[in-house]
């Protein structure tokens, strides 16, 4: 018996110790080419997919991925759900109050208007664009009526059956699907170039200082190495913004 | 699935849409519908066990368990669904690890940090090392007590409502026989009670159906969100493009809809024959008659 009970501490001491908790990341797996549901595996896939991996690999970390909504992915990384956030999501003033960001790892990109026509005069008229996000809160402040979607997918969907007269999003996210429209969906003339925010990075909830100083050094030493900016060209390709 | 879907970019027609429609996440969207069937076949004993406990509770002689009935019934059922759903599985969450947190934390530290809602890995639910498929059991788990919660709460009430309408004539006989008041219970009332309680529960059932696309709103990975997911317009980052096909995938799930309420209807009608035969009721009587 006393053997039995020594065993069990033994065990449960050293399978605490060893067994560090992995590193639960959310995304929303619905951003392509930052985070995306892989059709033919049905696992999340894409840019931020990828890099999240490499800095786990780095900070020496094991991580596993959950897919969360877009709406709830921050009060979910603050309730302890999970315990950081990898979705395209730019780093803000406003985000910032509720989460800290580890740096950018990827630089400040433009977003941009597409719409059936060039001539669409934007800051008039109804404006499709993501809730939550920086684009939406742009929308709002330009004097258009915004129309907000619980997915991008769905807000480019609103532009194609006319229920809004452009979408204003990501470029990279929007770069793909005005490409391959064939002529249906095309840049606003002068607004297909807006900057916002300070660039995408990592959040984690406010207390975890000790995660993020991890990841900060993982994104660094990916920066130094010149490999982050090997993966933004594979998924964003050539004109991928650089470091 | 098929040899020739390595490549899917130089698929056409009938191939194409063989490899599309076998592709890894089809077969998630496909189990899916297995997700909203188990958690039909779960919530629906378990909600009726909460009904049954709310019916005798209600109908109880001893004052508070009859209060606690009342309450149960009347709360429940006046709060839209969707307030519950959202809140019942959160608060249950939160009181779990709570509760975890006072038992394996250092009490030092406190859980609500400024917005943060912060346990110790230890009281984590569930385990952070936990395997991911131990992640979506639990949040069906919390789903099927919300959706079990709710509709006992509505199963009580039919329950309760069967239970006065059996006649009083039969539970006097039982009486009169000197059965208990337990034996009266057991062998008169609940028999009886089925054929007046069985166009309340169909019902209760058909809604029941109709309500799983919630599971969504939960987080629940189910046929609505795959159907979403999938049907969204995929460009060339995806191995099998193509335009918002939405409308397809959600006509799909009507028709799934359709069939199972079909399908329960059909199994409704054949218990209520049975249920029927023999007894004092007008559709009893009607069978009764029919042979003649």
């Amino acid at each position: 018996m006393k053997k039995l009970i020594l065993a069990a501490t033994a065990i449960a001491l050293t399978s605490g110790a060893a067994m560090a908790a992995p590193v639960r990341i959310a995304t929303e797996g619905a951003y392509p080419p930052y985070n995306l549901v892989n059709d033919q595996t049905g696992q999340v896939d894409g840019f931020e997919v990828e890099l999240g991996n490499e800095l786990c690999k780095r900070a020496q970390l094991e991580c596993t991925w959950v897919k969360n909504d877009w709406d709830s992915i921050i009060p979910n990384l603050v309730s302890s759900n999970y315990d950081a956030i990898m979705a395209g999501m730019s780093i803000t003033e406003e985000r910032k109050k509720a989460v800290s960001f580890t740096q950018a790892y990827y630089p400040p990109n433009p977003s941009a208007y597409a719409a059936p026509t060039a001539d669409t005069n934007v800051e008039a008229g109804v404006v499709a664009a993501q809730t939550n996000t920086i684009q939406a809160a742009h929308v709002a402040e330009s004097g258009a009526t915004l129309l907000e979607f619980a997915t991008p997918d769905e807000a480019v969907g609103a532009v194609r059956n006319g229920e809004a007269e452009a979408v204003f999003a990501d470029k990279d996210f929007l770069v793909p699907i005005v490409e391959q429209s064939g002529g249906a969906m095309v840049w606003v003339e002068g607004k297909d170039d807006i900057p916002l925010g300070d660039g995408i990075g990592m959040a984690v909830r406010q207390s975890d200082t000790e995660l993020k100083d991890k990841f900060d050094a993982a994104i660094k030493s990916m920066k130094d190495d010149g490999t982050l900016n090997t993966l933004s060209k594979k998924w964003f390709g050539e004109d991928a913004l650089q470091f | 699935m098929f040899a020739y879907c390595a490549d899917p970019k130089s698929l056409e027609g009938l191939e194409w849409l063989s490899c599309y429609l076998t592709s890894g996440a089809h077969r998630l969207f496909y189990l899916s519908f297995g997700t909203v069937i188990l958690l039909l076949l779960i919530t629906a004993p378990v909600a009726l066990l909460f009904g049954f406990g709310g019916a005798m509770a209600s109908r109880s002689r001893f004052a508070p368990l009859r209060w606690f009935g009342r309450i149960y019934t009347s709360m429940v059922r006046g709060v839209p669904d969707i307030i519950f759903f959202l809140f019942v599985p959160i608060a249950l969450d939160q009181a779990f690890e709570w509760l975890r947190a006072k038992v394996y934390c250092d009490p030092s530290v406190p859980i609500r940090q400024g917005n943060e809602f912060l346990v110790c890995p230890a009281a984590k639910l569930p385990l952070s090392t936990a395997p991911e498929w131990i992640h979506q059991a639990y949040g069906i788990t919390l789903a099927v007590i919300a959706f079990s919660v709710v509709f006992g709460a509505f199963a009580a009430n039919v329950l309760y409502g069967a239970m006065n309408a059996v006649p009083r004539a039969q539970l006097e006989t039982a009486e009169a026989y000197g059965m208990s008041p337990r034996q009266v219970n057991r062998r008169i009332l609940i028999p009886q009670m089925w054929t007046y309680a069985l166009p309340g529960l169909s019902n209760l059932w058909m809604i029941l159906i109709k309500a799983t696309p919630l599971l969504f709103v939960l987080g629940v990975e189910d046929i609505v969100y795959w159907a979403r997911e999938l049907g969204s317009s995929k460009t060339n980052a995806y191995a099998y493009p193509h335009p918002d096909w939405r409308l397809y995938y959600f006509l799909g799930i009507l028709v799934f809809y359709l069939l199972m309420t079909w399908g329960s209807e059909r199994v409704f009608a054949r218990i209520r024959r049975r249920l029927s035969s023999g007894q004092a009721t007008a559709a009893g009587e009607a069978m009764r008659k029919a042979p003649a």
